[in-house]
Parts: structure tokens; C-alpha cells; sequence
């Protein structure tokens, strides 16, 4: 077990590492033009030497990536280029934002996709399950931006029940106004409710159709219990997986998320960060999304490995 | 072969005949025959195919049907309504909607399509002869694989969509670089997804008997990769290729509607719906145009997968 964890916490490390490196070489394409950008309309050769020298451009880029590793592991991001900000105290705020918009996608998204994949695997063809079909595949086939829209026009615009913008006042925490979080909430769970119901359906199906189910109705257990302590819970396993790869797409989903509802989070910033081509902080915000990514991945293995023995001998 | 997979109606199965003397032109054109015979059998397919071949259509002769040249300005009319003018409304420079959305289908399709053709090709290319392979290549190919994954897609689309605008082809016209690099971008976040599944297949088909065979016969092993395994992942590989086409619309889109797609004037679904945006409370159809637009074609592509999974009988996917 202990060998277990050691080389999956390595192997997190290594992914961390290069997620780094790539990140590092793409926006280093862009970093000619943080100087440019800087200086706009008036640059001349000369003053754009001297905002390069400034900003240390000019150095050797493994000498630069080395620079600048040594200080994320410090916790220092460095300095936006735009304001001149330390990007650590830049982030955090925007962070905590995103944290309870998607913990609270998160939280009600998950246990509801659960207990409805579940009920349309026992009401299997039933009226029900046919409409929640339905509903996941249109859900799975819309962009988060269409939602979000239709959202805004229905509960925004006619039924007026929720603010269409999720502007948040500085230095004020999105727990204040929890109105309006709903809509960004409700567009986010939206893909996410559709493929974690989608695949509890199908696997508690398939647990429901195995021997060790029919011995265990055979031998007189109440169908509850059949359900709730032998088929779902071995149903669950795959379900922990694309739990996972969930969180990888909601992170995609959260970028567009703020962007549609103007709320202030991380998404919305690493947008900015591209149309501004502020080159430390898109390196930043993409490191910092990855290694959540990462982070995400190996809390699923985790516990993954803890509900299945049979994983940890491998 | 891919028929042998058992169809959900009692109607007899089609039987596979070895046919080795017609040219592979026609014996590909009998496969996807075959193919969209099954399809039909699923509900799914008997749904969804109507609406990709709807799309197909519009893409390719609606913009004659256009009323108005999409980049035409009205600006007496400009954010109305449906009506009997404009037959959808119009958009905040009077441009008209229908002419728009008819003229924009193609690109965002010529677009998807291309791109998860090349990231299909690439990723499959791969998976396969890793998995072939197998070994510390294998190891070490799916290694920085799964480090590509670990970029959440849209954050990796981002990126190699802001990069590509800083590289400038002089081979290529403006307008048709920026299509480029959506194409580039969907191929790049596809490789590694598609290679791991592929790969997988292989796995599992390198172990069969027609496999061994071939390798005792001593054939070499670019043969036995595309002339003995590619041959036998035809239906996993129609399910991937079906589900990234979808992913590839939404890809697609998002990137016009976050302004990172095809530039104005020409019209982009995704960008159509980020501009509709600061009129949606008093113009709701503006938005709700492309929207339809994307959905459907979307869920007409999903439905297929659905249907083509059905047909062969593989497991639901998980999104990646």
C-alpha cells in the first residue's frame, strides 16, 4: 500500500513537471510580444531593448524556466506584466471564487446524477428513465454557453428569478449573494450530471444482470438490500473514474462558465491573461489549473485504491 | 469484421463475405454501407443520421438559399425579430440572421471534420503501433501521452489556439490560416485521447490468432499494424471517430464564442452566440439562432454514436 501511494505521489510529480515544461515552451512563443504589448502604438527598437533588459527577456530561456520553477516551488508566481502585481495575491481571491462555484457544481451535481442514474437503472425503459435520457444527451451535446444562455433568457429574462450576471463586488466572497451562484452552478453541473447519470445507469444495469446479484435475490434478501449493498456499490468503481475525468472537464467548463456569467474566477482571469498577452500570468493560471487537474486524478486513484483491494496489488 | 457484431432487431445478420477480388474502393464503400444498414436498425441512428445529413445539406447548398450576402448591413433593421423580411431577425448591424447561420455551417464543419480527421489519423497511427510495439516504447509514448492529458482539453485548446496566432505562414491566406489553426488546435488535443483508446484496442487484438499467424509468416510490422489490427478496430474506431466529432463542434465553438475562432466578418456559430450576448435580454433569438444550430448538429452526432455503439455492442464512453 505504502509503495502504492509512493509512486503514484511520484508519478504526480514528474506529470507536474512536464505539464510545466510544456506550458513554459507554448507561452514562450508568446513572450516576444509582452514587450510590444507593453509599449503599444509608441515602441521604438531601442526602448523595446530596455523593457526586455527590465523584464529579464533577454536571458536564455532554460535559464528563465529554471528562474521561473524555482519560484512556483517558492509560491511565488511572479509578477503580472500588465499591473505589476504579485500574481499570488492576484490569484487568490479568483481561486477561492472558482473553488465554490465549482464545489457547489460539485456537491449537489454529483449525488443527484448518482441517485437518478440509479433509479432509471431499476425503473430501466420506464417513462422516467426514457426522459432523463433524453434530457443527459441533449445536456452532453450542448456547449456550456448555449446552456448558459438558455438559462439566462429563461430564469433571467422571463421569469426574472435570478441575476443574468455574476458580478461580485471586490473583496466580497460569492457566499454573500448565493443567488447568484445558481445559474453559473446549474450550467456547470449540466454536462456533468448528464455523463455521471449517464454512466451510473449503465453500470448499475450491468451489476444488476451478474450471478452473484441473482444468488443474492435467490437467496431471499430484500430487493433493497440487494441493490444498495451488493449492486451499487461495485457499480460505483467505474463511476469514481468518470467522476475524475469529469473534474478535468469542468475546469474547461468553468473558463467558459465565468466568461458567459461575468464572474470573477479563475477562468475569466486566464482569459484576460490571453487577450492581454500577459505571458507570467497565463503560465500561472495554466500551471495551476493542470496541477488541479493532476491533483484531482490522484485523490480518484486514491480512493479508487482504497474501495478496491484488487487495485493495490498491481 | 465489423459485421459479425449482432443487430438488436431479429432481422437476419448481414453475413460478411470474404471479398478479396474487388478493388478497396468498393469493398470500403460496401463496409459503410454495412454500416449505415445497422445504424438504421437503432433508434438512435434512425434519428440522428437524418440530422447530421440536414446539417450536411445546409453546409454545402444553403448558402445559396441565403436571401442576403451574410455580411450585408441593414442598418434600418438592425436586432429585430423574426420577420417576413428577415425571416430569423437580425443582429445588432442588420445583418440578416438566416443568411448568416446558413453561411456559417460550413466552416464550423469543414473545420471539425478536418481536424479530428488529422487528430484520428495521428492518435490512431500511434495507439496502435505503441501498442503493438509494446515495451519501454510503449511505456514511454503513452507517458507523455497521459502528460498531454493532463492538461483539462479546453485549458490545452486555449493554448495552442492563442499560440498559433503568433506563427505566421506566408504560404497561406489570412482567412484561411485562422481555419488552420482551429483544424491544428482539435488535432493536437486529440492525439493523446485518441491514441490511449486505440491503443488499447490493440492490446487486445495483438493477442488473436490472425496476429500470431501473420507474425509467424513473418510479415513485417508496419503490415501487420495497418493490413491485420487497423482493419480489425473498425468499429471502436467509428464510435472514437463519431464521439470527437462531436467534441470537436463544441471545441469548435467554444473557442468563436470565447473570440479565439474565425475573425469577423465572417460568420462563426460560437462567435455569433458571444456577440448575441449583451443583447440577450432584449433580444433573446439573436442568441438562440446558433444556438439551435450547434445543439442540433451536436446531438445528431452524439445519437450516432449512441446508435453505432448499440450496433456493436461496446460499452458507453466515458468523456475525455
Amino acid at each position: 500500500m505504502a509503495q502504492f501511494f509512493i509512486v503514484r505521489i511520484s508519478l504526480i510529480l514528474v506529470t507536474l513537471l512536464f505539464v510545466s515544461i510544456v506550458v513554459f515552451a507554448m507561452t514562450e512563443v508568446l513572450s516576444g510580444d509582452a514587450a510590444d504589448a507593453i509599449l503599444g502604438q509608441g515602441r521604438t527598437e531601442e526602448n523595446l531593448q530596455a523593457i526586455r533588459e527590465q523584464l529579464g527577456l533577454n536571458r536564455p530561456a532554460h535559464v528563465r524556466y529554471l528562474d521561473w520553477l524555482g519560484g512556483v516551488v517558492r509560491g511565488d508566481l511572479g509578477t503580472s506584466l500588465r499591473d505589476q502585481q504579485s500574481i499570488s495575491g492576484l490569484v487568490g481571491s479568483r481561486l477561492a471564487n472558482s473553488l465554490v462555484l465549482a464545489g457547489f457544481a460539485f456537491m449537489i451535481g454529483v449525488p443527484a446524477a448518482v441517485a437518478v442514474g440509479i433509479f432509471a437503472a431499476v425503473k430501466q425503459n420506464s417513462f422516467l428513465d426514457r426522459f432523463f435520457s433524453v434530457t443527459s444527451l441533449v445536456a452532453i451535446s450542448l456547449p456550456e454557453f448555449v446552456t448558459g444562455i438558455v438559462l439566462i433568457i429563461v430564469f433571467s429574462s422571463w421569469l426574472d428569478l435570478f441575476p443574468s450576471s455574476s458580478l461580485i463586488q471586490p473583496g466580497s466572497s460569492p457566499l454573500e449573494q448565493p443567488d447568484i451562484l445558481v445559474l453559473p452552478a446549474a450550467t456547470l453541473m449540466g454536462v456533468l450530471f448528464a455523463y455521471i447519470m449517464r454512466m451510473t445507469r449503465a453500470n448499475v444495469i450491468e451489476e444488476l444482470n451478474t450471478d452473484y446479484v441473482r444468488t443474492a435475490t435467490l437467496k431471499g434478501l430484500s430487493y433493497r438490500r440487494v441493490l444498495f449493498r451488493h449492486a451499487v456499490p461495485n457499480a460505483m468503481l467505474p463511476t469514481i473514474s468518470v467522476i475524475t475525468i469529469n473534474i478535468g472537464w469542468m475546469l474547461g467548463g468553468l473558463i467558459i462558465v465565468e466568461s458567459v456569467f461575468a464572474y470573477p474566477g479563475l477562468g475569466r482571469l486566464l482569459l484576460t491573461s490571453i487577450q492581454n498577452r500577459d505571458v507570467p500570468l497565463l503560465q500561472a493560471l495554466a500551471l495551476l489549473l493542470a496541477s488541479a487537474y493532476a491533483l484531482s486524478n490522484l485523490i480518484a486513484d486514491l480512493s479508487y485504491a482504497a474501495l478496491n483491494p484488487r487495485v493495490r496489488l498491481t | 469484421m465489423a459485421t459479425v457484431a449482432r443487430t438488436p432487431d431479429s432481422a437476419p445478420t448481414p453475413v460478411a463475405i470474404e471479398d478479396r477480388t474487388s478493388a478497396w474502393p468498393v469493398r470500403a464503400a460496401r463496409a459503410v454501407a454495412r454500416e449505415i444498414a445497422l445504424l438504421l436498425r437503432t433508434p438512435s441512428g434512425r434519428i440522428g443520421l437524418p440530422l447530421i445529413l440536414i446539417h450536411v445539406i445546409i453546409a454545402t447548398i444553403g448558402p445559396m438559399f441565403a436571401p442576403y450576402p451574410h455580411t450585408e448591413f441593414h442598418l434600418e433593421h438592425r436586432l429585430e425579430g423574426p420577420s417576413a423580411d428577415f425571416l430569423l431577425g437580425t443582429d445588432q448591424f442588420g445583418r440578416d440572421l438566416l443568411s448568416r447561420v446558413l453561411s456559417g455551417a460550413s466552416s464550423i464543419i469543414a473545420m471539425s471534420v478536418i481536424g479530428s480527421i488529422f487528430g484520428l489519423v495521428i492518435g490512431t497511427s500511434i495507439g496502435i503501433a505503441s501498442g503493438y510495439k509494446g515495451g519501454m516504447v510503449d511505456e514511454i509514448v503513452m507517458r507523455i501521452m497521459d502528460a498531454f492529458m493532463s492538461f483539462p482539453a479546453l485549458l490545452l485548446a486555449l493554448l495552442v489556439a492563442t499560440m498559433a496566432r503568433e506563427w505566421d505562414f506566408p504560404v497561406l491566406s489570412a482567412q484561411f490560416e485562422e481555419k488552420a489553426f482551429i483544424v491544428l488546435t482539435i488535432a493536437v488535443v486529440f492525439i493523446p485521447r485518441v491514441a490511449r483508446v486505440l491503443r488499447s484496442a490493440a492490446l487486445q487484438i495483438k493477442e488473436l490468432e490472425f496476429v500470431q499467424s501473420a507474425r509467424l509468416r513473418g510479415e513485417p510490422g508496419w503490415y501487420i499494424v495497418f493490413r491485420e489490427i487497423l482493419p480489425n478496430t473498425a468499429p471502436v474506431l467509428g464510435v472514437e471517430a463519431s464521439v470527437r466529432l462531436s467534441y470537436a463542434i463544441l471545441l469548435a465553438a467554444s473557442l468563436g464564442f470565447l473570440g479565439l475562432g474565425v475573425q469577423p466578418p465572417s460568420p462563426d456559430w460560437g462567435r455569433m452566440i458571444g456577440e448575441s450576448q449583451q443583447f440577450i435580454v432584449t433580444h433573446p433569438t439573436y442568441a438562440l439562432v446558433p444556438a439551435v444550430g450547434i445543439a442540433t448538429l451536436v446531438i445528431g452526432i452524439n445519437l450516432v454514436a449512441d446508435g453505432l455503439r448499440e450496433a456493436h455492442e461496446l460499452p458507453q464512453e466515458t468523456p475525455q
